[in-house]
């Protein structure tokens, strides 16, 4: 069946309120409630992730210029294992969880079951163009809702990838893709859903949440922030660095929410920690990074002229002490370091999400929490160092949506933890189990039997009842008994 | 002016005292549960004196839907807030060997709690236990509709509760939109849909997450009982929340009863019966029924019964006083159902019964509406309940009797949709107002090199197998057994 908007070059309100009648029609006759049609979506999922690789690596390399090991391993193969987890695990996610009941509704049994939303907008980003849309997607999928997915018109080639294979691959009724830039993403927005995944900055987030308030719409925001690196002086410098540089630069040349933005470490231990990050870099990248076929690009000119004007304010010009070559013509970046840039400068207030890593150094180490946490709340925050106490510490006071100790980024690759952020760095989080709850509806369901009628509820009230009840909420089963018999 | 400035000082205080830390810590939390045990304690004939004024509500109602309530919660929290507290552990696949997962709650920091007027102590209090127990400092509007409860808290708390950390700002609209300018943590709103999106557009600017309990038109169902005695204790359970907690002013009441045809005289005569039971003959004496809280809502109800054909299906009931703004337990038999007494929430004590010719019927209307936060089932049938659950969309379903859910505190307590989103109650209190905190540890001993550029065709081969948790294969290609594909 091709339905008007499938044709029509414009996506506007009139297509939108038929594709919105679609989906609900499809929700509506509870097709994607059930087991199966979970299951066979997300297998279609998995298939377009085996059949298609090739396609998907080209994609990205057209959108990015993404080494072909890290569209594996950060795009494809995450998304498959999510799948995969979801495929096993979907029949325990959707059993209803059963709960224990107060002797106030004795006697009673209680359960939460886990609904699906209804119909589900995910609007995702281009960094990570094909994991970000469909991650989420599997969430929606799995905790059976229709879903729309917008992904980001930045990363065309992925866009019309996703457009592609999913119209083939997936159930067109229930689930599907609207490609475009603001004009749909605004019509997006007007109709009502019953869930808004979004991923992407605070100033879209901002537009995000006030269209979802026009319709009481919950959300989660999946945003970024400057991730702080804290490194320690007691490190195993070589293993520290090299983990800094794969999280920083192995991850899409710092186009990544939860790359780290910037390092703080001693003002002893720096000069140490420069050398080790220039030698490992080189290791990685070679004499001549701009022509490494290991590094991303920078996604377009407009995040090329961004970047270049990071480096370009006064107080920052003389900071380089690593890089800051570029190339405009292939919009690369080489991996850049900065040392002591002032609090104040373009490059510490707002999110630099590319190659450049600034240094900012302190006397003693346990002064950094300080600094971390006079900023907005990051998505994420590192530390490395062997003093348990120091952990304990940055575990404790430092808020962020997740922390990972002596590594960085890897915390998203495990499913068992959520991942989402706080306050600026967004709200909800995701990833395995979390992700179905996400898109679900936690329905709470109480069973009772027509015995049980405790005369103290109804009017008219009396001392007595008081008394009853006054021991039945505290549960005192022998006031309760001593209320009964009138004692 | 004036009020401004002390609103602003306060602001600034809270934010201090969160920042400072000490609500962190478990010995804080605690003492501030336990004080507001001992505020209800001391205070409850205060409260009452508070309840009766703003709403009439009679002193055993009062202590089962207010203190009683509040009370078990403290409780709660005060037992478990260790328990919560507690990080909990995530498995780690082996690929990270060695490292160790774990999600730990923290407080989102300064947080904002709008109450509603209908339940003025416990819909103040039950938020706040839960923003207490996470650790947060808290700024708590109650309802300027309850001006006695309002005044009261505002009043009493500080004596009890940490004044530094924890404020009852009074106020009206004007207030409210004076604290919805600053930058919360975390708003929890109790209240209407209409101000729930202005709560929301405001929160947007700031990026803080909310919690919005609303309400809409909960519906009960009544099956056909086998035994005389089942109905009856239905009806008594249905009449009970209906007209026993606030009138009918409650998130959770009864809104409209769907019943088959066949059984919906027999509903009229037992319910007639039952509101004689419980509240007598005369409507200038309903010493046990709550009055509605204001002259405005005391109009919007009675303009709910002003339809001639709406007016023409009361069956019981009817009449009210403007004086006392009372309004009689009033049961309308199949009144329009698109008449505005079945399209807005009621929030009162009248009660429509739409009868159906087959009860399987119920599903259709209940999803014609928006989402309700409640749906009511009496009925027997194993099928049928399988039906309603699968079927039908609600903050939570109850079979066989009405609100008790509530003080079920194992049960999360909220909306979907119109019926609003996020939950508390219990555990899910302190939920609400924490952040889950993702950590993971790494210790420095094995690296795998895979994880690193330069790329080669080894280093693909062995995250293919690594993300496949591959671990012979893995095995194999290090020792150079198995042939590198691709």
């Amino acid at each position: 069946m091709e339905l008007e908007y499938g044709k029509k070059e414009v996506f506007d309100a009139e297509t939108a309120s038929a594709m919105m009648k679609e989906l609900r029609d499809a929700f509506g006759n509870g097709k994607t409630k059930s087991f199966e049609w979970r299951v066979s979506q997300l297998e279609s999922l998995l298939k377009i992730a085996n059949n298609h690789e090739k396609e998907i690596i080209d994609a990205l390399c057209s959108d990015l210029s993404k080494p072909e090991l890290e569209s594996f391993v950060h795009e494809i193969a995450l998304m498959k294992s999510s799948c995969k987890l979801a495929l096993q695990e979907l029949k325990h996610w959707m059993t209803p969880q059963k709960v224990k009941t107060p002797i106030t509704t004795f006697p009673s049994s209680a359960e939460i079951v886990s609904e699906p939303l209804g119909v589900v907008l995910v609007i995702s980003a281009w960094n990570y163009p094909f994991l970000l849309s469909l991650e989420p997607v599997i969430g929606a999928i799995t905790a059976g809702n229709a879903v729309v997915l917008k992904p980001s018109e930045v990363a065309p080639a992925t866009s019309s990838l996703l457009a592609k294979f999913l119209g083939e691959y997936m159930d067109s009724s229930a689930v599907k893709v609207v490609e475009g830039a603001v004009p749909e993403t605004s019509v997006l927005l007007e109709q009502k859903w019953d869930k808004i995944f979004y991923t992407g900055n605070g100033r879209v987030g901002r537009i995000v949440a006030a269209a979802a308030a026009k319709h009481l719409t919950p959300l989660v925001l999946e945003l970024g922030g400057k991730s702080p690196v804290v490194v320690d002086s007691d490190v195993n410098l070589m293993v520290a660095a090299r983990r800094i540089i794969v999280g920083k630069w192995g991850c899409n040349n710092g186009q990544a929410c939860i790359a780290p933005d910037y390092i703080i470490t001693t003002k002893d231990y720096v000069p140490k920690l420069v050398d080790a990050l220039k030698l490992e870099l080189e290791k990685f990248y070679g004499m001549d990074p701009l022509n490494s076929e290991d590094l991303s690009r920078i996604v377009n000119s407009n995040h090329f002229a961004r970047l270049k004007k990071l480096l370009d304010d006064d107080k920052v010009s003389g900071k380089i002490v690593h890089g800051g070559q570029m190339d405009e013509g292939i919009l690369k970046i080489a991996p850049t370091i900065l040392l002591d840039v002032p609090e104040d400068s373009l490059i510490m207030n707002e999110e630099i999400f590319g190659p450049l890593l600034p240094i900012l150094t302190v006397d003693k180490v346990e002064a950094s929490f300080g600094m971390i946490n006079s900023r907005d709340k990051p998505l994420a925050a590192y530390l490395f160092s062997n003093k348990k106490k120091l952990k304990e510490e940055f575990v404790k006071t430092v808020s962020a949506g997740g922390l990972a100790v002596n590594d960085t980024s890897l915390h998203v690759a495990v499913s068992t933890l959520p991942f989402g952020g706080v306050g600026e760095s967004g709200m909800g989080a995701y990833h395995g189990k979390f992700s179905f709850d996400a898109f679900s509806h936690k329905k709470a369901v109480l069973y009772r039997s027509f015995a049980g009628d405790a005369p103290a509820r109804y009017p008219p009230y009396t001392p007595a009842k008081l008394r009853f009840l006054k021991a039945l909420l505290n549960g005192d089963i022998l006031g309760i008994i001593r209320a009964l018999f009138g004692w | 002016m004036n009020e401004m400035v002390e609103l602003g000082k306060s602001l600034a205080e809270v934010r201090e005292t969160f920042r400072g830390g000490r609500t962190r810590g478990v010995a804080w939390r605690k003492t501030q549960l336990r004080a507001i045990i001992k505020f209800l304690t001391d205070n409850e004939d205060q409260i009452f004196k508070a309840l009766e004024q703003d709403l009439g509500k009679h002193p055993v109602e009062a202590y089962r839907d207010e203190v009683g309530v509040v009370k078990k919660s403290a409780n709660l929290a005060l037992n478990c807030v260790e328990k919560w507290m507690a990080p909990k552990k995530g498995h780690i696949p082996l690929l990270f060997f060695p490292s160790k997962g774990e999600v730990l709650p923290e407080p989102f920091g300064v947080v904002l709690i709008f109450a509603s007027w209908n339940f003025p102590i416990s819909l103040s209090l039950d938020p706040l236990i839960g923003a207490i127990s996470a650790g947060n400092t808290v700024v708590l509007k109650p309802s300027e509709l309850a001006p006695a409860c309002s005044s009261f808290l505002a009043s009493a708390l500080p004596s009890y509760l940490d004044p530094k950390a924890i404020k009852v700002i009074e106020g009206g609209t004007d207030i409210a939109e004076q604290l919805l300018q600053e930058k919360w943590d975390k708003i929890f709103f109790t209240g209407s849909p209409q101000v729930g999106r202005i709560v929301m557009s405001a929160a947007a600017r700031h990026l803080t997450p909310v919690t919005l309990e609303l309400g809409g038109k909960c519906p009960t169902i009544l099956d056909s009982l086998s035994g005389s005695s089942d109905m009856e204790v239905a009806v008594k359970r249905i009449a009970g929340a209906k007209w026993g907690a606030c009138s009918g002013q409650a998130c959770i009441a009864t809104d409209y009863v769907l019943v088959e045809r066949k059984n919906a005289y027999i509903l009229v005569d037992l319910l007639k019966k039952i509101i004689q039971r419980f509240y007598g003959e005369n409507l200038k004496n309903l010493k046990n029924l709550s009055k509605i809280v204001s002259k405005h809502h005391f109009d919007r109800v009675r303009k709910l019964l002003e339809d001639p054909i709406v007016a023409a299906s009361i069956v019981h009931g009817g009449s009210v006083d403007e004086e006392n703004l009372t309004i009689e337990p009033t049961i309308l038999l199949d009144p329009p159902l698109d008449a505005e007494i079945m399209t807005e929430e009621i929030f009162g004590p009248l009660l429509p019964i739409i009868s159906l010719d087959n009860i399987q019927e119920s599903i259709e209307v209940i999803n014609s509406r928006p989402k309700p936060l409640a749906i009511y089932a009496f009925t027997k049938n194993e099928a049928f309940k399988k039906q309603i659950l699968t079927q039908t969309s609600s903050g939570s379903v109850t079979f066989n009797d009405v609100m008790v859910h509530f003080v079920c505190d194992t049960l999360p307590f909220g909306g979907v949709g119109q019926s609003g989103f996020g939950r508390y109650h219990g555990k899910y209190s302190f939920d609400a107002f924490s952040n889950e905190k993702a950590i993971l540890q790494r210790s420095f001993l094995i690296e795998l090199e895979a994880r690193y550029p330069p790329w080669n065709d080894f280093k693909m081969q062995f995250l293919r197998l690594a993300y496949s948790f591959n671990y012979i294969g893995l095995v194999l290609l290090y020792l150079g057994l198995k042939r590198t594909s691709r």
